[in-house]
Order: C-alpha cells, then structure tokens, then sequence
C-alpha cells in the first residue's frame, strides 16, 4: 500500500499576508497535528481561502514561514476534475507516483468501490451530478500516497440534502483512509459535525480569534448535543446568537 | 423570369455539369482543390497550433507579437497574389501560400486566446498532481483548448475555402477557383454556376466532416456546458 507512515506536517510561523494594500492575514500562527481534522471558519473574505493557498504552496507569504511536508492535495468548490478525462482517469492522476501497473489497477478499483462510483468508471464529469463529482474529486485526492487534504469549501456549491450526505460520506472516507485535513468553510454546522478542532477566524486581516476542541467521534448527527454546542459557542464567537448581529453596527461591519 | 444570360436555368447548369464530369475536368478540379487546400490547411495547423499554445503560456510574447498578427490578419489575402506570383511562380505553391496566408493567423490566434483564457484551477490541480513540463503541455494545456481547437479549425477551413477561388485565379492550370475563372472567360455561366454548386457542396460536407471531430468523448465537455 501507500506509504503513509512518512510523517506530515504542517506549520504556519508568524504568517502575515497582503495584497497590494490590503492585508489579508496578520500573525497568524498554526499548527496542524499529524491526522488532525482542523475547520477554519469566518466571515466571507476574511482571507480562509488565501489561509489554504499559503498551506498549499501556491502562493507565498508576504512575511513568515509555511513549513510543510508530504504529499499536499486540495480539493475544490467545483470544476477541479478535469472535464476531458473519465471518472477513471481522473481518479489515475492521484496513482500517477504508482509504478506497478497492477497494483494500480488494483487501488483503483478499491477508491472506485469505496465512492460507489464502479458503474460511473468510463463516464465525463459534465455527465455526472456534482454530488458525484465531489466524491471523484475525493477519491482522486485519496488515492495513492497523498498525506495532507486541503479542502476549499467543498460541499458548498451542493444542494443542503447533498452537502449532508457528502459530510458523511467524507467522514466514511477518512475512516478507511486516514488523512491530516485542513477544511475551510461558512457552514458552522459543517464545522460543528466534522472537526476535531475549530479555528473561528476574525474580519480581514484574518487572525485566529477562538479555538475549539470537540472530542466527540464522528459520524456525528446535526442533533448531536456536542455538535449543536459547538454551533452555539462558533455562533457565538462570530456574533450571531442571541439579538447579535441585528443592531446597526455589526450589518455595517458585515458590510 | 431570368434571362438565361443573366442566370443559367437549372437544366442548362445541369447539362454543363454532366459534360464536365464526362470531360474529366470536374474530378480533376476537385481533386486539385482539396490538395492545395489540404496541404494548406495542415500547414497552418501544424504551425499555427503550437504558435498558439506557445503564445498562450507566454504574456511577454503576447504582447511582443500579437500586434502583429493582428496586423497581418487583417490583410487580405488577394493582396499578396503579385508577390505569391512572384515568390512562387506558377504551379500549387501559389495558391498553398495564399490560403497559407489566410488561415494561419486566425488558427494561431484563437488558439492563443483558448490558452490565455485557460481556469487557473486546471494548473493548480496540475501541480497538486506533479505535472510538470511536457505532461503538462500534453495533458493540461493541450486537451483543456482542444474544443476551441476544433472550433478554430473548422472556421479556418471555411475561409480556406473561400479564398480558394482567389487563389486558383493566379498560376494555376486546375482547380474549381481556376474552373470558374476560366468559364467566366469563355462566357459559359452555365459551368461558372455549376462550379458554384460543387464548391458550396464540398464545403458543407468537409464542415460537417470537421464537425465530427467535436464528437469526441474527450472535448464533449467544451460543447454541453
């Protein structure tokens, strides 16, 4: 099988980040442990998506250090699978460091088994739903010797029944292949259902302004008394419980 | 209605057709076309298409050339018939050169523009995936433009087609364009007409030819979304 064993790692030093003017992140500090599950939430255009594309290496910090090491993959609100290969081949570009022809068979065939997608091996993206497409884009980020997940709002662009299908599905996914994640998303409850720590972002410049540690296992309900805490305290955090977030001055703040 | 030597009668082009498919000339014709234009057309592909992808993956050269592409797009192509004649005396390589001089640019641009205009999404997942050089020209940059590729080309093919007539009127002994210079000289509309019909015909039927290759399972994506 793969070889997971190599540690990963994960490390944002004193990270401050700026476009042109604007400063998108200032000192953030962060630490992924090794198989952790780490949710970023905040307020749109508070810099979660810049967080990621730091983690991932496609852009560099203005100032600070990103440490990382193994094999990173991220996964996309949408369009990351490449619409002129099949569901098979597509999944094939995460079995591409597999030499042994055979034995890349073989893991295909699991990954296509483990997204109940066998039937749908030969067909086009554009010709399958995008519950479908995610789980491609998962199996795809899985397969072979990935160590890190870098996930960009990835149920975000599906349908609410779906999204709560994809949450599980995920949660199945990971069980049999387990990975570091870092998951960036505006859906509290999302956050609330799969993480094993919550960094609750503030406005732009983006600093960590709560950290949350829920213990309980997962798959965990929408009703689960730890996930509808853990909703409270984010909603909380970000000003949105009780009468928050209805006076004049945070709509403004909001913009 | 029409005078018949304003506008040939149906029966009269007909019966002009019949004699030039007995004479041999029509086959003839034909074949000599489709080979100046074949040769033409492969030509502007093959460097046209890498011309394109080149400038696409390259903002400096953009700016360097494009001005003058666009230039030379927009000049026509009967314009360089004294210096085709003068380059390339008699024979095909006239017309292959003025046809050459017509498809080329709009090839290259378009494929320039597909380039340019590629997701940038597609390049990060690339490099998530360790594509890197040729794999990435081969099995990004190339499969993401191909639709507008084939939509390219299939428009480069009718211009080819068009300007076909122009370029058989200079050095050439053969060819449909020549066909219908030579009847207009001789004054025989009927033949003139005729070649009309064969020339719009072939072309409609090399377009849906290229069409096919839109048909492709792996460029489907570019024409259902």
């Amino acid at each position: 099988m793969s070889v997971n064993q190599s540690t990963s790692r994960l490390e944002v030093e004193d990270v401050s980040h700026a476009y042109g003017a604007v400063s998108v992140i200032e000192h953030l500090n962060l630490v992924v442990g090794e198989g952790e599950f780490l949710v970023l939430v905040g307020p749109s255009g508070c810099g979660k998506t810049t967080l990621l594309s730091l983690l991932s290496g496609h852009i560099t910090p203005s100032s600070g250090a990103v440490t990382r090491s193994g094999v990173i993959r991220t996964v996309y609100q949408h369009d990351g699978l490449f619409p002129w290969l099949t569901v098979t081949e597509n999944i094939e570009m995460g079995l591409r460091s597999i030499v042994d022809p055979s034995e890349r068979r073989m893991e295909l065939g699991e990954l296509l088994d483990l997204i109940h997608l066998g039937s749908f091996a030969d067909h086009y993206p554009h010709q399958l739903s995008g519950g479908m497409r995610q789980r491609v884009e998962l199996a795809r980020a899985l397969a072979g010797d990935s160590d890190i997940l870098l996930m960009d709002e990835p149920f975000s662009a599906l349908d609410y029944q779906t999204r709560l299908r994809m949450r599980r599905e995920l949660v199945r996914l990971l069980d049999k292949r387990p990975r570091t994640v870092v998951f960036v998303t505006h859906d509290i409850e999302e956050a609330a259902q799969l993480a094993d720590r919550v960094l609750v972002l503030s406005q732009r410049p983006a600093t960590v302004c709560r950290q949350l540690i829920i213990d309980a296992p997962r798959p965990r309900d929408l009703t689960n008394p730890d996930v509808i805490e853990a909703t409270e305290a984010i909603l909380e955090e970000l000003g949105l419980s009780g009468d928050g977030g209805l006076d004049d001055e945070s709509l403004i703040a909001t913009g | 209605m029409v005078a018949e030597y304003n506008l040939p009668s149906p029966y009269t082009v007909w019966v002009a057709g019949l004699d030039e498919i007995k004479a041999g000339h029509l086959a003839n014709d034909i074949v000599a076309s489709l080979f100046r234009v074949a040769i033409a057309f492969t030509i502007s592909t093959v460097f046209g298409v890498p011309a394109g992808l080149a400038l696409g993956q390259n903002a400096a050269a953009r700016t360097a050339f494009v001005p003058m592409l666009n230039f030379f797009r927009f000049i026509s192509p009967l314009a360089w018939i004294p210096f085709a004649i003068l380059w390339f005396h008699i024979g095909d390589k006239p017309a292959v050169f003025l046809i050459f001089m017509a498809t080329f640019f709009p090839i290259t641009l378009a494929t320039m523009a597909a380039v340019a205009n590629i997701p940038s999404i597609y390049f990060r997942v690339a490099r998530d995936y360790n594509y890197t050089g040729i794999d990435l020209l081969t099995k990004v940059t190339f499969p993401a433009v191909m639709p507008q590729i084939i939509t390219s080309l299939r428009v480069a093919f009718g211009i080819a087609w068009v300007v076909i007539v122009a370029a058989e009127m200079v050095g050439c002994q053969d060819g449909l364009g020549y066909g219908i210079w030579d009847a207009r000289n001789g004054l025989r509309l009927d033949i003139a007409v005729c070649y009309m019909v064969v020339i719009g015909s072939l072309g409609m039927i090399f377009d849906r030819l290229l069409a096919q290759l839109s048909k492709l399972p792996s460029v489907r994506w570019g024409y259902e979304r």
